[in-house]
């Protein structure tokens, strides 16, 4: 399939790069929506979008490659971050974790991002969330799950499926 | 009894208090920003004339605001040191990057009150003459962008935001600009580069001092959410009453983040040094103490980086008599006022606000695995210290909580630590090193019982048995 940018998505980088004095600030905020527009950041995103800006693309690969939020690949329609860091550890956030690993037939020794094969669901830990008074959190998309318990990762799975 | 003192939260939590702009003017919302813009210029006894924005920032050096990010440094001192002569735009950024581990408190002004963030930061761009800022918020609070876009919109609808604010002919933009889960993004010249559109990689002072060599190489002024909120209290009660709430030298309110072994976490905001750490972890208003049948092990008292609490540790504080004459009182741990000056004369520092509370039934080995990890993730890997040290302590201690300790392990892990810390661009290297560090001296015994049992199992296993395959790094 062809890699098109819609217009209507178009326009809204085109302004964005209007908050900027230098175009090159506005490329973290595309990859932001182009991400969610395409679900990954494929070779070409990352072409279009140091075209865009007047960039070479190792510019806009690098940037990619560092921010653990921009991701290369398809991920799951799902994507799950349990909260690795110590106040949420403390609460049992890698008992969640293996919970969803166990569920999903994934494996709960692995390291990174890890989706299922129908493509449904992404389980991952990430560092702090910022929400360790309500320890442990899940961020399930861009919701946050607050005091999380195996029960409210049954539901997730129950409406991920 | 302890009490909360609510200043920035005061109406944050109130039900019915919503994050739109309605609800905010009807809570008096912008009224601070109406009367910083009618500040009147004023002439000094030495006929020195001041400016109104000169005047506001003399009220904020006044009010002994200091920043709550992490540093605690003054902030009017901080603007003072904006290049205002160089003939550059000014630029202001909120850092709401909130990321170190155990601190929540930005989350509850963002997702909250945006609005009383939007008017902090307005008054103290206003202040400095700048004409553009931005809010750097955390890539995963997507959802408080989206509001914060909001707030925004609504402000500029009502012309506290854009084109001749208030009639007052003065411009002001302010926009929002997302991370992407970098916790370097929060050092503020990691997120000046950030937000150049590059990797988070911290800039080397000097000369790159962001007052001076900030954003586009222009002098900048980074702030956290909560010091920005602060301001517009600072102009509301004037500098000077301002500063008599907390304690000398540590004025004002903050919110202290609160979470890990104790009945009730959360977030409180307290007087600066009127609150001491044992109350904050026991007393019934604030963290009702530990679980039943449970003692006080250690707390870390400002976020993962700060160096960690013994239970039972004294500390020798300098205290100004009725005399006036300076003495030094010896404190115990629970008797620490929570303050940025106590807990500095501690030998650890209030960082963030952030209070994690370890109780008896937790391996320090195991706790320090966990934040070691943090700091290996996140290290942005352009110091090599920092980047091959902070790996290498997570792994060592990784061994440890696998089987594979030695009992040598803790000197090993001092050594690295000391080999980072003040030898990297950035405050990571210390960030990564403090707790290593801190961990190993206090709790040395635990450390080298821990490699000792290892070491004593291994010694036990048949040479002949087969290697045990272990997880390298879940």
């Amino acid at each position: 399939m062809a890699f098109s940018v819609p217009a209507k998505l178009e326009a809204e980088l085109d302004e964005l790069v209007t908050h900027y004095p230098q175009k090159r600030s506005a490329s973290l905020m595309f990859l932001h929506a182009l991400q969610e527009h395409f679900g990954h950041l494929p070779r070409e995103a990352v072409e279009w979008t140091a075209v865009k800006l007047g960039l070479q693309p190792i510019n806009v690969h690098e940037l990619v490659t560092f921010y653990p939020m921009f991701r290369q690949e398809p991920l799951g329609r799902t994507q799950i971050k349990v909260c690795r860091t110590l106040s949420c550890a403390m609460a049992g956030s890698g008992e969640l974790r293996g919970h969803f690993c166990g569920k999903l037939g994934l494996d709960p020794h692995h390291h990174g991002p890890q989706t299922t094969p129908d493509g449904k669901f992404t389980v991952e830990f990430v560092e702090c969330l910022a929400s360790c008074g309500t320890a442990p959190v899940v961020l399930v998309n861009d919701d946050l799950l607050e005091k999380c318990t195996v029960a409210d990762c049954d539901r997730v799975l129950a409406q991920g499926r | 009894m302890p009490q909360e003192y609510r200043l920035i939260l005061k109406h944050a939590d109130q039900p019915g208090y919503t994050p739109d702009l309605a609800c905010y003017v009807r809570h008096g919302g912008y009224d601070a920003l109406k009367k910083a813009l009618a500040t009147p210029g004023r002439e000094l006894p030495d006929g020195k004339k001041q400016s109104p924005q000169e005047v506001l920032r003399d009220d904020v050096l006044k009010s002994g605001l200091r920043g709550r990010g992490g540093a605690g440094f003054s902030a009017g001192l901080k603007w003072s040191f904006v290049d205002r002569r160089g003939g550059k735009p000014i630029y202001l950024i909120c850092n709401a990057d909130e990321s170190e581990p155990g601190t929540f408190k930005d989350r509850q002004i963002l997702y909250k009150d945006p609005h009383q963030l939007i008017e902090g930061m307005v008054i103290s761009c206003w202040a400095n003459d700048v004409k553009l800022a931005y809010i750097y918020i955390r890539g995963e609070m997507a959802k408080g962008a989206k509001l914060l876009n909001q707030a925004l919109a609504e402000a500029r609808a009502k012309g506290f935001l854009g084109k001749n604010i208030l009639g007052t002919g003065y411009d002001l933009e302010i926009h929002i600009h997302r991370g992407a889960g970098s916790y370097i993004c929060g050092e503020e010249t990691g997120l000046i580069e950030s937000l150049e559109g590059k990797r988070p990689y911290p800039r080397i002072k000097p000369p790159y001092f962001p007052a001076v060599l900030g954003l586009y190489l222009a002098p900048t002024i980074v702030n956290n959410v909560e010091t920005l909120c602060h301001v517009k209290h600072v102009v509301l009660m004037g500098g000077v009453e301002y500063a008599k709430l907390g304690t000398p030298n540590n004025t004002g309110t903050r919110i202290v983040s609160l979470s890990g072994d104790v009945q009730q976490p959360g977030y409180f905001e307290v007087e600066v040094g009127k609150v001491t750490l044992g109350e904050i972890i026991f007393d019934r208003n604030f963290g009702g103490g530990l679980r039943p049948g449970r003692s006080l092990k250690a707390v870390i008292p400002g976020g993962s980086s700060s160096k960690v609490l013994k239970a039972g540790e004294k500390f020798k504080l300098r205290r100004k008599g009725a005399d006036g004459q300076m003495s030094a009182v010896e404190v115990d741990l629970l008797d620490l006022p929570y303050d940025f000056d106590s807990l500095q004369q501690a030998g650890t520092m209030s960082g963030s606000g952030a209070v994690i509370v370890l109780d008896d039934t937790r391996s320090m080995v195991e706790t320090l695995d966990n934040v070691a990890e943090f700091y290996a993730h996140e290290s942005c890997g352009q110091c090599t210290p920092c980047r091959e040290g902070a790996l290498w302590m997570s792994k060592a201690l990784h061994r440890m909580t696998t089987g594979d300790g030695r009992r040598e392990d803790a000197e090993y892990l001092r050594q690295i630590a000391q080999n980072i810390q003040g030898r990297t661009i950035c405050a990571f290297g210390e960030a990564a090193a403090w707790p290593v560090l801190s961990f190993v001296k206090k709790f040395n015994d635990e450390f080298v019982a821990r490699g000792a049992a290892d070491e004593a199992a291994r010694a036990s296993t048949p040479a002949t048995a087969a290697p045990v395959v272990r997880v390298a790094h879940p």
